[in-house]
């Protein structure tokens, strides 16, 4: 039910309520964007039931990425699995 | 698919995975609150990847699961009504009320659409003048602004034909009163992502300090999950018990102020009856009184019976035991046998996010037949 998923905001329009078209890999759907004035044109939001909840945070993702890759290269994290 | 293909991807989940292994000392029992992190973990056999000693068990996180059945029924006899048209998410259609489910009343003549947004009920609303539109509002914090902004897009456009109703619950209430229970396991949370999106998660550093229990907010891929499961799991070996955020890049500590404006301004809270469970102070929304004239129940309450709450809970079914994590869905000797998805005894057979159904779909042939 919470389901939600990430897309891009490719058009904004102003009509009574604030609107705009997002892609989903390629699929596009019209959005409600009134939830996240701070969104523009190119940015990622999050979207739920046709309203985007949240804009992406970009430096949040790379950092949770980056955080993992570096378990990977830490000597300490080669050890065997007990 | 940015944002989601590189938190699928198969080497971080794997370092994950080792890295749990590597810091795990002691037996814990973690609770993941969302019926979509628990779709996540059964379909990519995430629960496998952990070590022995930790033990996942599905929450209560399913508002298709936890509509008491007063309100199923409340939606049959509403969408019987031949001037009504009853507009609800898909996942509700087959949802067992005492009776019958939403999809049999369509097969008997109801008019009940499937909408994918709640604004898709104003629409029709606008479009059938003649015809009164009742929008089934399901769902946890979530989906609670995409409700409320529904309601405040047709008292905009002046609509003396729009109503709701109103099944919202919420997720805070729910995890206190398992962590209340005595026959409490969780001894740390997954919390729900988008939940949080929009309440952020302040309101949890108070029930972490009361329960001494870790709450990771976390997202819904195979990495995020396991990363939630790590930052837990580092707390309960270091004694620690504090709220943190796996899933920064769409949660911030105060959530979505716009979204939960809306809310406040049309919602407020209420004790609601959970099916299975019981019920639970302050664990649902109502309309509030300035909103009084879209709520479907008092526009109707002349035309249909609502049941009393007191013998809401199915016979033989055990959705209790399972929304609780007091039981696995495989553990039900209806499961897969008397109850299935096409035939379901109760709500977490039916929705998609229902454990039960997770089970059904992805665990099916490791239940021995009979």
């Amino acid at each position: 039910m919470c389901l939600a998923i990430p897309g891009q905001i490719q058009r904004i329009e102003h009509d009574d309520l604030r609107t705009g078209t997002v892609s989903f890999a390629g699929v596009t759907k019209e959005v409600c964007l009134a939830l996240v004035p701070e969104a523009s044109i190119g940015d990622y939001v999050i979207v739920h039931v046709g309203f985007a909840i949240s804009k992406v945070d970009e430096q949040a993702a790379m950092e949770s990425l980056a955080m993992i890759a570096q378990l990977v290269v830490d000597p300490a994290n080669e050890r065997p699995l007990p | 698919m940015k944002y989601v293909d590189e938190f699928r991807n198969p080497n971080a989940v794997h370092t994950l995975s080792r890295e749990i292994h590597r810091i795990t000392r002691h037996p814990w029992t973690i609770m993941e609150v969302c019926g979509g992190q628990t779709h996540s973990i059964v379909r990519y056999g995430l629960d496998r990847l952990l070590p022995g000693d930790i033990t996942l068990i599905h929450g209560p996180g399913c508002p298709v699961c936890v509509t008491p059945i007063e309100l199923i029924d409340a939606a049959c006899q509403l969408a019987m009504l031949p001037d009504v048209i009853f507009c609800s998410f898909g996942d509700m259609l087959r949802v067992p009320g005492s009776h019958e489910d939403l999809l049999r009343v369509k097969a008997q003549g109801g008019d009940i659409r499937i909408i994918y947004s709640p604004l898709d009920a104003v629409e029709i609303a606008q479009s059938n003048p003649q015809r009164q539109v009742i929008c089934f509002a399901v769902g946890f914090e979530t989906t609670a602004p995409a409700q409320a902004m529904a309601v405040l897009q047709a008292r905009r456009l002046h609509l003396a034909n729009f109503y709701t109703l109103v099944a919202h619950v919420l997720v805070p209430p729910a995890m206190e009163a398992i962590l209340s229970s005595p026959d409490n396991r969780v001894q740390g949370f997954l919390a729900a992502g988008h939940v949080c999106t929009i309440m952020g998660y302040e309101m949890y550093e108070p029930i972490c300090r009361r329960y001494q229990v870790p709450i990771v907010v976390t997202g819904f891929e195979p990495v995020d999950i396991l990363e939630g499961v790590q930052l837990v799991v580092t707390q309960l070996e270091e004694g620690r018990y504090d709220v943190g955020n796996q899933y920064a890049r769409s949660v911030h500590r105060t959530g979505n102020l716009e979204a939960r404006r809306v809310v406040e301004d049309v919602f407020e809270p209420v004790s609601r009856n959970w099916r299975g469970i019981g019920k639970i102070p302050l664990s649902g929304l109502q309309l509030r009184q300035s909103f009084a004239e879209f709520d479907a129940l008092q526009k109707f309450a002349d035309r249909i019976q609502l049941r009393s709450t007191a013998s809401s809970l199915d016979s033989e079914c055990q959705s209790g035991q399972i929304l609780q994590g007091l039981m696995k869905p495989s553990a039900c000797s209806a499961f897969g046998t008397r109850c299935t998805p096409d035939h379901p005894l109760g709500a977490p057979m039916v929705s998609s996010e229902g454990a039960c159904a997770a089970y059904y779909r992805y665990r099916h042939h490791e239940v021995a037949p009979g």
